[in-house]
């Protein structure tokens, strides 16, 4: 029997994973006792921000898919929500996986024309996309009435009290986010992550193991449409009403995210909850001043990829290297279990 | 009739496009590096010249004068100072670090110009046109855009193939240790590149502003535009470029004529859907016949 | 004083060291011929002198001046020109056009294209030609002129016989004296041993990143050189196995 043996968990990813069950569980219960709301209205935003988050890293982070282009599903979540609730009548919160199911399929097609491009001008060609998109949205006349505001009636929420609405937006919110984490951590830890390092590593040395590098990414991107769909559902369960500027709004829905992803640490589960974290705080700050969120915001990000390509997760890493949620494999002698050798 | 008219108008507005994307395609072709903020860039260029229009009350395309140099010192001390460091196999910087800039520089310019639609006001050339017959009227303006544009890529093409510069530019794009070995200082042909990016990029913005209304806004619209030139071109290709933008620009005027006509869809809508098509069909564009990645 | 004198030379690649406390000296207008068999260094100790890899300590003193924080493309203007290994010619310029970037740092000299014609007349037909469709001896000898135009004290000729036909070699290195008449000093990096005794001055062997034999070729013995080359002396694994071998190691520095 050899003496090292592959391990994956650190001391702190059991805090790590301790932690995080008992912060999801504390959220979940945040209705009861947050009674005025007065953290419940931002957190709901913060989650879904989280997820967003963890998505575009887990494209950008880890698959090289730097996509400057996932408005496009938020934006076709949320007019799938208003189209299944308000014109089929399905329940709001049936129809969210719905619009994540739709911003699934119609990302396939998407793939089989920005996968063309690479790097930056993958970037841009997701981004041409969603102004395609947005434009089609808003041209569609009667059928999507994107030039228009739309909103969520009160026929399609007739069921929900004002209070039991927020509560399962709230709900919702969080299971994305939660869900995002651990999609990302769990995505990793499977071959899918280990094919996924290979390629960031080394794309065509990859290719030459024998890693599909084509559907590897496709996997990812699907998943991430998938996620971001359901999210732009739950951002419309939240904000009520959209126009197809707000909805494919690239400021909102992919630049913030970046920002926030980046500023925390781009390739790392835990740089997205920090980045989320100094998000809020920065909001809480300048309420009223959406520029100054973005130039701030802005500058930090492209500070922070200058100088600290691993954001805020990565300085701290510098500091003392704990992985809470680690995805690496690594060597570790038996008779010292858990301390890295 | 009219047809024929949008044709010669798109072909006009072509050389609009071809201007926004001549930076874009250079920098791509010798570095490799794509710039995000290149559509807000222009728009910056435009609001520079409403200022220097309105402080020392002068016409824009004298303000031209003031706005290039500007533009095209901040083009090179960037470069120098901010983006060479995002150069290298990982394209990951230099796609944040340039997005971050654009949706600083667009968030500062609402800050200090507000969201209102602005326009140049050029006088008499912007009004006056050349009557060829009774359907066709070609504006001398947009006749100055598309001789700007072709006298800027025949410019840049002689200064590629003909001189000591521009052969390094060459070199340095094949391969730039080697360019190094020749005592070539590759980091400052970088720069020396995006100095006339943004030159090129501000007399595209200002042309804009004297061509429509613009607002803060306004540049990830004319970087999309820039960019669907370059890609339905072939990437690293100026004359690509060239006929991307005339492409781009009949596609949307003659677009607007089917909307016009029929009620079916926007003029830009179709210079989009063009692009895809290239992308489908001829995903290295019309005159890129080497895969340069 | 020598023309490139190189003490205490470490450098490489990332974690990994190639070249381990590397002295050596070139005198102005000498030829010396760098020897060792693949992977002992040879190219790295080049690319260092030229600038495109950083050395991790050392000295490299260049007439006189420390080149350590000079960067490849001042070196050129110093005086220092490279024929990279695998020719490396710009394949979107023609010949002529390659010729001239060699001129692009405007050092004075000698060295004009007709020159470089009168030395590689084979070039003559081919100016107008895309340098990516020439022969394999067809690019040695652009490159090389390439790298005349820049007018240098001191050329690195890099695997100057790689992947050639012997009688494109000869043709090579027919050339050489042409070049050394002028007054230029060559550093040449040759896995053929008898053409490197052929045309050096002087001949250093490397041995996983070490120096492990210097002489001229009418004073060493085939014998050493063969045991410099392949490592006969015991002066194995120093870095390479779990276990470091304690004997054997008092080979020159």
């Amino acid at each position: 029997m050899s003496e090292y043996r592959i391990s994956r968990s650190t001391p702190e990813s059991t805090v790590g994973l301790i932690g995080a069950a008992v912060a999801v569980l504390v959220l979940a219960t945040l209705p009861w006792w947050d009674s005025d709301g007065s953290l419940q209205t931002p957190l709901i935003v913060v989650l879904y921000y989280l997820a967003l988050a963890q998505m575009w890293n887990l494209l950008a982070g880890f698959a090289g898919l730097v996509s400057v282009g996932q408005q496009m599903f938020v934006g076709i979540g949320i007019y799938t929500m208003l189209q299944v609730a308000e014109v089929i009548g399905l329940d709001p919160f049936l129809a969210v996986p719905v619009a994540g199911m739709v911003a699934a399929v119609l990302s396939l097609p998407v793939a089989a024309f920005a996968f063309r491009l690479k790097g930056g001008y993958f970037a841009i060609g997701t981004w041409v996309v969603a102004e395609v998109l947005r434009l089609l949205v808003t041209e569609s006349g009667t059928h999507l009435r994107g030039g228009d505001v739309r909103s969520l009636t009160r026929d399609s929420l007739g069921g929900y009290s004002l209070e039991m609405r927020t509560n399962l937006t709230y709900w919702l919110a969080l299971a994305l986010a939660a869900g995002a984490t651990a999609i990302v951590v769990f995505a990793l830890r499977s071959r899918l992550g280990l094919a996924l390092r290979a390629i960031r590593d080394n794309e065509s040395g990859a290719r030459g193991l024998g890693v599909d590098v084509t559907r590897t990414k496709l996997i990812v991107w699907v998943v991430a449409a998938f996620w971001t769909g359901c999210t732009g559902a739950v951002i419309l369960l939240n904000t009520n009403s959209a126009t197809a500027a707000s909805a494919f709004s690239v400021l909102r829905w992919t630049a913030l995210v970046i920002f926030i992803a980046v500023i925390g640490g781009v390739g790392s589960t835990t740089g997205a909850i920090i980045g989320v974290l100094v998000y809020w705080f920065l909001d809480e700050q300048l309420e009223d001043a959406e520029n100054w969120r973005f130039i701030i915001l802005g500058a930090i990000a492209a500070v922070m990829a200058l100088v600290a390509p691993r954001g805020f997760y990565g300085l701290l890493q510098r500091w003392r290297p704990l992985q809470f949620f680690p995805v690496r494999r690594r060597l570790v002698k038996r008779d010292s279990v858990g301390e890295p050798t | 009739m009219e047809w024929i008219n949008a044709v010669v108008q798109g072909l006009l507005l072509g050389g609009l496009f071809a201007l926004f994307a001549t930076g874009l395609s250079l920098a791509f072709g010798v570095m490799r590096f794509v710039n995000l903020a290149h559509g807000d860039l222009a728009i910056l260029g435009a609001f520079l010249a409403v200022s220097t229009t309105a402080s020392m009350d002068i016409n824009p395309f004298i303000s031209l004068l003031v706005v290039v140099p500007i533009m095209t010192a901040l083009g090179y001390a960037l470069q120098r100072f901010v983006f060479n460091r995002t150069i290298g196999e990982d394209p990951l910087p230099s796609i944040l670090v340039t997005f971050g800039l654009g949706v600083v520089l667009q968030n500062l310019l609402l800050e200090r110009y507000s969201a209102d639609s602005r326009g140049l006001d050029a006088g008499a050339l912007e009004t006056s046109s050349l009557t060829i017959n009774d359907d066709i009227a070609v504006g001398w303006f947009p006749v100055v855009i598309l001789v700007t544009a072709l006298v800027v890529l025949i410019g840049l093409h002689l200064f590629l193939r003909r001189t000591r510069l521009g052969r390094a530019f060459r070199a340095t794009s094949d391969a730039p240790a080697t360019a190094r070995l020749m005592g070539i200082d590759d980091r400052n042909i970088y720069a020396v590149v995006m100095a006339i990016a943004f030159a090129t990029v501000a007399v595209a913005g200002v042309f804009l502003g004297i061509r429509q209304t613009f607002g803060p806004t306004d540049g990830p619209a004319q970087l999309v535009f820039g960019f669907e030139a370059v890609v339905i071109g072939g990437l690293g290709s100026l004359w690509g470029t060239l006929l991307g933008g005339l492409i781009l620009g009949v596609a949307q005027t003659v677009g607007n004529q089917i909307d016009a006509d029929f009620g079916f869809l926007s003029g830009p809508l179709y210079g989009h859907l063009i692009f895809l098509g290239v992308l489908a069909f001829r995903p290295t564009g019309l005159l890129g016949s080497r895969s340069r990645s | 004083m020598s023309l490139l004198e190189v003490s205490g030379l470490v450098a490489g690649y990332g974690d990994f060291q190639a070249l381990f406390d590397i002295d050596l000296d070139v005198d102005e207008g000498e030829t010396l011929a760098v020897i060792g068999a693949n992977g002992a260094g040879k190219t790295t100790l080049l690319r260092t002198v030229a600038g495109l890899v950083r050395a991790w300590s050392g000295e490299i003193r260049f007439d006189g001046t420390d080149l350590l924080s000079v960067s490849a493309h001042r070196r050129v203007r110093e005086g220092i020109a490279m024929v990279p290994e695998g020719r490396q010619l710009f394949p979107s310029l023609n010949v002529r056009e390659n010729l001239q970037v060699g001129a692009y740092s405007r050092r004075p000299g000698a060295w004009i294209v007709p020159r470089v014609l009168d030395v590689f007349p084979l070039l003559e037909p081919l100016m107008d030609r895309p340098a990516d469709v020439l022969s394999g001896g067809e690019q040695q000898a652009a490159a090389i002129g390439r790298a005349l135009m820049t007018n240098p004290r001191l050329i690195l000729l890099d695997e100057a016989s790689l992947g050639l036909a012997p009688v494109v070699v000869k043709q090579v290195y027919n050339a050489l004296p042409s070049i050394t008449e002028a007054g230029t000093t060559v550093l040449v990096v040759e896995q053929d041993i008898s053409q490197a005794l052929a045309v050096a001055d002087r001949v250093l062997c490397l041995l996983e990143g070490r120096v492990s034999l210097e002489g001229s070729p009418s004073e060493l013995e085939r014998s050493q050189i063969t045991a410099a080359y392949f490592d006969l002396e015991g002066r194995s694994d120093q870095h390479g196995g779990l276990e470091g071998r304690s004997d054997g190691h008092g080979g020159p520095d």
